[in-house]
Order: structure tokens, then sequence, then C-alpha cells
């Protein structure tokens, strides 16, 4: 679900020290005076805040008291710095090519707050240079990056493929499915998921590597509700565990880290 | 073997091996700073350069991070590639690279061949570090090497860029006195066959002393060792010198001059989900 930035300005603003605050109050309302100066030459005050963000309001920045005042509702994102970028770049609305140039030149700090803006810009960005960001970042191996990336965004707008293939490479690198928005609603009945987690866990057992425990959560959500007709009644849906073929020990599995193979292709090319 | 804690102030891990890490991590490195310098080969364009400050300011670290080392970079054109006109356009996008985060110097800057497009680069990057509060890491050139530090003095003279905001690097026998007396920090590269080697290194530790000295590895694509800082540290202690001055090169001087940036974060979390041994040792090198 979205938390509303009104709840994560609050939560941001609890946390940080006197300094910061300060800072953060004006840096966001440079941001928000942005359209007013979109003609003037060298790089926007703004844009130099958002790239700052990180030594003005990193975690050396909390209150003492570090994370006493956190409101309970101050859920993801939760590296302050994250946070204030989000909020300065809401203030700021820049257009979606504004967007994708400070994605492009942004550290991997930058690149996140850029992924975890997305559902909350006002207006929205285009669609397809906004996807032209998130897919940029499913393609990397920086955790933290395909962590971003999977937010409410992308569950409203990836398609079914595309999606399939982020949530196996999260169990690929290691990345917690509770970093993908929306996996119960997307993944609930998805045969074709379905099968790729099946796949996944019997080249797992087949190497004699452990399964990701993720990986059942997400198979239990792919199978239902469509178990009598999915992979499961085929006899390849019993307990991942149990899947290794025999005499395939010696098989080559990805290690994690790796990116999934890009040569993989669905058995089903048709949406379930 | 003795628990050391080593930044090492030059060292290229865009080269490295994760077993390099691996390595290094047990030898007691939990800082670095990675240089933007040459590839060994020709760059072609100014996005050759944007692609490898990316890596420096996104990729490197969280490769680093991995294995609980901290990783920042100092960022500018190398004085190989400021003679070729294909790359001069990165100086224009410099300004708006040199405010990120990770950035704690400008650098490598300085002479290679002694060029006037040379003395242009270093000029204006010297200006840029002014501008945006930052140190410079100076490189000393391979060839020609005292005629250029003298080179190097004087348009660092002229830059108005105080001494203590800049480092000298690659220096050896022949340098330390007139870099010594310039008032800049000192670095030494320590190299399994060139620059320096870890017996020289203590005989200028002996006379010098230990203060305004950097001992870097300088490892990168070459014949090089990243391990070499630690090698340092062993012949300091088996020379004499105390725990406490090994320390004082090899992770105090390293924190106070890139801490003159500002921006140096040595306590950061290990990335979600991951854990690493020696994070408290990093919060206590404040």
């Amino acid at each position: 679900m979205l938390t509303p930035l009104a709840t994560l300005r609050t939560g941001l603003e609890l946390r940080l020290g006197a300094g910061a605050r300060a800072w953060l109050h004006q840096a966001l309302a440079t941001a928000a005076d942005a359209p007013h100066h979109v003609n003037e030459p060298g790089l926007p005050p703004w844009e130099r805040d958002f790239a700052q963000a990180g030594r003005q309001c990193g975690p050396h920045a909390l209150r003492p008291e570090g994370e006493a005042g956190v409101a309970e509702a101050a859920v993801p994102p939760r590296d302050p710095a994250d946070t204030a970028r989000v909020l300065i770049l809401h203030a700021a609305a820049p257009d979606t090519a504004t967007l994708a140039r400070l994605y492009e030149h942004g550290t991997a700090a930058e690149r996140r707050a850029v992924l975890l803006a997305l559902p909350h810009l006002d207006p929205p960005p285009e669609r397809e240079g906004a996807l032209t960001l998130v897919e940029d970042a499913l393609r990397t191996n920086d955790t933290r990056l395909v962590a971003a990336a999977l937010g409410p965004y992308a569950a409203a707008h990836l398609d079914a493929h595309q999606w399939r293939q982020a949530v196996l490479k999260c169990l690929f690198t290691g990345v917690p499915l509770s970093a993908v928005a929306g996996l119960e609603h997307r993944a609930a009945g998805d045969g074709e998921l379905a099968r790729m987690l099946e796949d996944y866990a019997r080249e797992r057992t087949a190497a004699g590597r452990e399964v990701p425990s993720d990986l059942h959560t997400a198979l239990d959500l792919a199978r239902f509700p469509h178990t009598a007709e999915g992979p499961a009644a085929q006899g390849t849906g019993t307990d991942p565990g149990a899947l290794a073929a025999p005499g395939t020990g010696g098989a080559e599995a990805p290690e994690a880290g790796e990116a999934p193979d890009s040569h993989r292709t669905p058995r089903s090319p048709q949406e379930p | 073997m003795i628990a050391l804690r080593i930044f090492d102030p030059h060292i290229h891990m865009t080269s490295r091996t994760t077993d390099d890490y691996a390595a290094m991590h047990a030898a007691g490195v939990r800082a670095l700073v990675e240089p933007s310098f040459w590839l060994g080969q020709p760059r072609t364009s100014p996005a050759s350069f944007y692609d490898y400050f990316d890596s420096l300011l996104g990729w490197e670290p969280f490769r680093a991070a991995q294995h609980g080392i901290a990783h920042h970079c100092t960022l500018a054109l190398n004085p190989k590639e400021a003679n070729d006109p294909r790359c001069t356009p990165v100086l224009d996008a410099l300004p708006r690279y040199l405010l990120k985060d990770n950035v704690v110097a400008v650098g490598e800057v300085g002479y290679d061949a002694m060029t006037p497009a040379e003395d242009t680069a270093l000029a204006a990057q010297l200006q840029l570090a002014r501008e945006h509060g930052l140190p410079a890491l100076v490189h000393t050139p391979h060839r020609d090497k005292l005629a250029g530090l003298h080179r190097t003095l004087d348009v660092l003279r002229e830059s108005g860029l105080p001494p203590e905001h800049v480092v000298l690097d690659h220096l050896n026998e022949t340098t330390l006195g007139a870099a010594s007396d310039s008032g800049c920090w000192l670095g030494f590269s320590v190299y399994p066959d060139t620059k320096m080697d870890p017996e020289r290194m203590i005989r200028i530790l002996r006379v010098h002393g230990t203060d305004r000295v950097l001992v870097n590895s300088a490892a990168d694509w070459g014949h090089s060792d990243p391990l070499k800082t630690r090698h340092v540290g062993d012949a300091m202690l088996a020379a004499g010198f105390g725990e406490d001055e090994v320390d004082q090169v090899l992770w105090r001087n390293p924190v106070a001059f890139y801490g003159q940036s500002g921006r140096l974060v040595l306590d950061s979390a290990p990335p979600e989900g991951q854990s690493y041994e020696g994070n408290s040792i990093l919060r206590g090198g404040e």
C-alpha cells in the first residue's frame, strides 16, 4: 500500500535533528519554487539539494535518541535520505525527461529515490519513460535498486512477463519478497509464475542448494486459486524441496547474485 | 596476526576481483578511496567517463559493502586523457558529479607528460576543488618525476588551494623533501616491482615520521597487490613502530585527509539482509 507523503514527511521530521530538519524545510521550499526557474542557466538549486541530501539527512543526521521518535506509520522508505529525496522530487514536480536525467546521472542512492518517488509524483510521470527507469533498475544486480524498482509503480504498470522475471530475480539475488509491492494481488493464481518458481526450486534442489524460504510463500500464492488446473495438478507441484531429479545433482545452478537467465522463455506465452 | 584497521586511500577496485575484496577484509581493510583514472586503454568519448563515474558512485560501493568495506571515490579527468580532445568535454560535466555524496576529493589530477593540455586540465580541476570545498588527489608523474613535482607545486601555489587540502601521490625518496616542504599530505604507492616497496617505506617513515603520510596500494589492472597496505603495517611493527603509529598511518591519516570533504561515512550499515564483522571498528574510526 502506498504510504501518504504527509505520513512519510512526519515520520522523517520526527527522526531528524534540528539542523537537518531546517535544511529539509529550506530544500522543500526551494524545490517548490523550481517551476519558476526552469529557464535559468546552470544546475537548478533544487537538483543540488537532491544530490546532497545524503550528507544533510543521512543516518548521522538523526536525533540523538535515534529511532525513538519513529512513528509506527513510518514504513519504507526507511533510509532518511531516501525519504528526503522523495519529498524533494514531489515538491519539484519534475517532468519525465528531468526524472530520467536525474536517474541517469545519479548515484545509486539518487536512482533509488527516483524509483521510490514514481508512485508519488503529481503530475504522474509518463508511463513509457518511467517504465524505462524501472526496467533499467531491474537489469542491474544492485539489490538496493532492484528492491526500489519493485514498488507500487511496478506493481501497477509492469507487464506480466517482466513482473515474473523480477520476482524470480529477487529470489536469485536475495531481495526479500516483502519488497515486492502488490505481491499477493499479482501472484494470485498466476500459473506461469508457479511454473517458474517450481522450476527454480527444482534447479536449486538438484544442485544441492537451499530453496529460498520466500519461494514457498510466492508459490502458495501463485497456485491459488487455480491449483486444479495449474502445474501442481500435473504432478510437479509437490513440495519443491522434494523435486530433485535423480542423477542431476551435478547440474550448474546460478549462484545468488547472478542475474536470471534472460534466455528462458515461458512455456506458455499466453497470459494465464 | 595482529588486527589492524586499514584505510586504503588509493586503489582501483573496478579492476579487482571479489577474492581481492575478501582478502582485503581479512587483512583489516575496512575503508578505501577509489580515484578515477584511466582504464589501461583509451576512452573515446565523455560518455565512457559517465559510465565509469556511475560505477564508482553505485556499483563499486555496492560490491565493497558486500565485503564489509566502505567505498568512497574521487572524480576527475586524468592527466593522460587530458591530452585527448575526445575526452576533455568531461570537464564540463564534472561540477555536477562533484556534488555527489560519495565524492571525497577531486582526483587523480596532475601531470603525465607535462603538456599544455595537462596544464589547463590541472588548473581547471584545482579550481573545481576550491569551489566544491573538496581536497585534491594529485598524481605526480612517473617519468621526469622531480621536475614534474616542481611544476605541480607551482600550479598548486597559483591555485590558492591550501596545502592541507592536497595529497601529492606516488612520492619516493627523490621527491619527499620538496613535497614535505610544501605542507601537502604525502602519498606513497607501494607496489610489487615499481614505485615504493615496504622496506623503503620503513626507511622513509624513520626519517620523516608518520605525520601527513598516506600509504596506498594503488592496485589496478597492472601488476599490483591490494594487500600492500597490510604489508607496510606488518613491516612497521617488525621495525619497531608501535601499533598507534601504524594506526595513524593506515587509518587516522587517511580519515583526517578525506574527512576534510565532510562526506566521509565510515559507520554505514551493511546492505539489507547482510551483516559483517568490523562495523563497530569502523564506528571507532572517527
